[in-house]
């Protein structure tokens, strides 16, 4: 069961490839979230109650629901142009995304570990490389916030695949992830906002030698 | 004890951001100096252990906090001259306050943690208090400085996170869950080398953005640019050296396993590129807080090639990082005049420093021939040792390219302190500048004399503590 969520979590990265508009790419973190939920539903179900319903509010809670209203009201706010504007084409982008996947199915092969299910170790790699690459790709300041964004979800899945020898280290990362991403968007909301209105990288790029 | 610092320090962040009052927030400052010094003293003579279970001052953590201890004390003297000759709002000095202290006192903690994890929780807090000190004047580039160092640092953080999670996937196969560095260390050679590997390149890239190493140096540069002065003499020294500790302690780990050679080569790739870069730079900037910046870069890429070649190098790795952590502040701290001189960083719009300021340039020749390490700087020394320890690891090659780069950032470097020092400036009203006192610049000749007297006549406890910092190093 877990597979088949994994599998949808590796497809939604490939979505994100050939979305246009920022809104999808909002929805898909949010679509992500669920997931993530689901998987770490069945995967965590032996662990205490109190870290289940910990890790259980910030999948639905935080990346599900609070994440998504914050960035749309970033956009809104901030009368961001809504298409996601990529430096390359979105074909060369989805090419991309479907290599880095299929190299860390080449990756994880060649590791041999029964401890490990490898499809985790597989989908949060190519979660964390998918995520640096939109980062590099991309031109709005948003947009990276969105690719950190997918890394963390990356992180989450890796997490799990740890997690439940070792609950204490889900938890760490889930603490990483809400400061992590207050604090980033919290300066986006509070202070980018109000000084810059063009949110292109372009506009934060004048220290450089 | 460690409880009583962290959180005295803690109640200081607290009331200094409150406080509006001048005068209290200059006794708290001073409280909050004694109470580092004094700490230092305690994780002196009570060295290896554990307090609180997570925190273990060994003799590197200690070597470190205690240079840390020193160079707070004149860091603080010159935040509150910054604050003299730049009048900011009582709000913004606490914010300032607030968040030097608590970086210092992330750094500490940092340093003496005795677990991956801990270390990593203090690592990220100090990427928020260096954060707010960027963001300190509140203008649109220091924003923007500010912005990529809280991205780029967050994506070496979670770097790092995902490398302690590769990290226990490795000892849960060998059914352990202690994350210390000690057993680590102790069961390092059953480990996997496969996760191992894994492990120590995202820990290692993840650290690069504190260690001010290639790939993740960038930040770290618009960070000592756009930070006040005193701020950047620590983001380019103390701050560094949790970056270097991060990557050690690793390293120290992975040399008990067949993987070590690998690692080597990985260090030693990413020091060249970080002395090239830092060449590459220096021969083009016009920033001179920059062009600092950029020599940090240089020193740490010497010291991750040292610590890579073994034998005698890792000694002088450290011995290194020491001086150059006495050395840099001096001359950040020394900015802070050349800054109120020509109110400005570009050093075309600088000259005739020798006639205007005697004594601070005295201070910035002087480390000028410190921080290129020529003799008689004690650097000189630490990176003699180095380059030994690159020739006798039979790396002749990289020595020769690394002394040519070497070659080029003296003259880059040369070339712009001379013209500070000796050109006729262009446009500078001379009627406008008010004299700055010679006393000033005490806390810099005494920085510069400790990188002397350090490098020629290191006490014997120094000595002691940086060999037993290496000795589990094969």
């Amino acid at each position: 069961m877990s597979d088949i969520l994994l599998i949808l979590f590796a497809i939604t990265l490939i979505y994100i490839g050939v979305a246009n508009r920022l809104f999808t790419y909002i929805s898909v973190l949010a679509f992500q979230g669920v997931l993530l939920f689901g998987i770490a539903f069945i995967q965590l179900i032996e662990i205490n109650t109190i870290n289940l319903v910990f890790v259980l509010l910030e999948t639905i809670i935080f990346k599900t629901i609070a994440i998504p209203i914050f960035l749309r009201r970033v956009i809104k706010r901030n009368q961001i142009k809504r298409e996601a504007e990529p430096y390359v084409s979105n074909f060369v982008s989805v090419v991309i995304i479907t290599a880095i996947i299929i190299g860390s199915f080449l990756l994880s092969n060649t590791v041999h570990d029964e401890h490990l299910e490898k499809m985790f170790f597989v989908i949060a790699l190519s979660s964390l490389f998918t995520g640096l690459y939109i980062i590099a790709s991309r031109r709005k300041v948003i947009t990276h916030v969105m690719g950190f964004l997918i890394i963390e979800n990356g992180v989450f899945v890796l997490s799990l695949a740890v997690g439940n020898e070792m609950p204490m280290l889900v938890n760490t990362g889930i603490l990483l992830d809400i400061f992590v991403s207050v604090l980033l968007l919290g300066i986006f909301v509070n202070k980018i906002g109000d000084v810059i209105k063009e949110q292109d990288v372009e506009s934060l790029s004048s220290l450089k030698d | 004890m460690i409880g009583i610092y962290l959180s005295s320090a803690l109640v200081i962040a607290l009331l200094l951001f409150l406080i509006r009052h001048a005068g209290l927030k200059y006794v708290l400052l001073g409280v909050f100096g004694l109470l580092q010094v004094g700490y230092a003293v305690y994780a002196f003579t009570h060295q290896n252990i554990a307090d609180l279970e997570y925190f273990t001052p060994d003799a590197l953590g200690t070597l470190f906090l205690i240079v840390l201890s020193i160079v707070t004390i004149p860091v603080l003297l010159h935040s509150y001259l910054y604050f003299v000759h730049h009048p900011y709002l009582p709000r913004e000095q606490g914010m300032y306050y607030s968040a030097i202290v608590i970086l210092i006192t992330a750094l500490s903690a940092a340093y003496v943690s005795n677990h991956i994890g801990i270390t990593w929780v203090f690592v990220e807090l100090t990427t928020l208090s260096a954060s707010a000190l960027i963001y300190h004047r509140r203008n649109i580039l220091t924003l923007e400085g500010t912005w990529k160092y809280i991205f780029v640092c967050s994506i070496s953080i979670t770097l790092v996170f995902i490398g302690i999670l590769f990290l226990s996937i490795a000892i849960q196969q060998e059914g352990l869950k202690d994350l210390t560095y000690v057993s680590l260390m102790q069961n390092a050679p059953l480990l996997n080398v496969f996760w191992l590997k894994l492990a120590f390149l995202f820990i290692f890239t993840g650290f690069t953005s504190k260690a001010g190493l290639v790939p993740m140096y960038t930040a770290g540069i618009d960070a000592k640019d756009k930070a006040p002065h005193p701020a950047g003499a620590l983001f380019s020294s103390v701050l560094m050296n949790i970056g270097f500790l991060g990557i050690f302690r690793f390293y120290e780990i992975i040399s008990h396993t067949s993987i070590h050679g690998w690692s080597n080569n990985v260090m030693i790739i990413s020091g060249l590129a970080s002395v090239f870069v830092a060449t590459v730079y220096m021969l083009k900037v016009k920033n001179f807080k920059r062009l600092m910046a950029y020599s940090s870069v240089e020193h740490m890429g010497l010291v991750i090639l040292g610590l890579a070649a073994g034998g005698i190098g890792a000694y002088a790795a450290i011995l290194h990082l020491v001086l150059h952590s006495f050395a840099k502040p001096a001359l950040f701290l020394q900015f802070g005049q050349l800054n109120r001189t020509f109110n400005s960083k570009n050093i075309y719009q600088m000259g005739g420093y020798f006639r205007l300021n005697p004594t601070g340039a005295i201070v910035l020749l002087l480390a000028f021939f410190t921080v290129t390490a020529m003799p008689p700087s004690g650097m000189f020394i630490s990176e003699f040792l180095i380059f030994r320890s690159l020739f006798e690891a039979r790396q002749l090659w990289l020595l020769v390219v690394v002394l040519l780069l070497l070659t080029f950032i003296i003259w880059a470097f040369g070339k712009n302190v001379f013209r500070i020092l000796f050109t006729k400036p262009v446009a500078f009203d001379e009627s406008k500048f008010v004299r700055i006192r010679p006393v000033e610049s005490l806390s810099q000749f005494f920085l510069l004399f400790m990188v002397l007297w350090l490098g020629f006549n290191p006490p014997a406890f120094m000595i002691e503590m940086i060999q037993t910092a290496v000795a589990n190093l094969p």
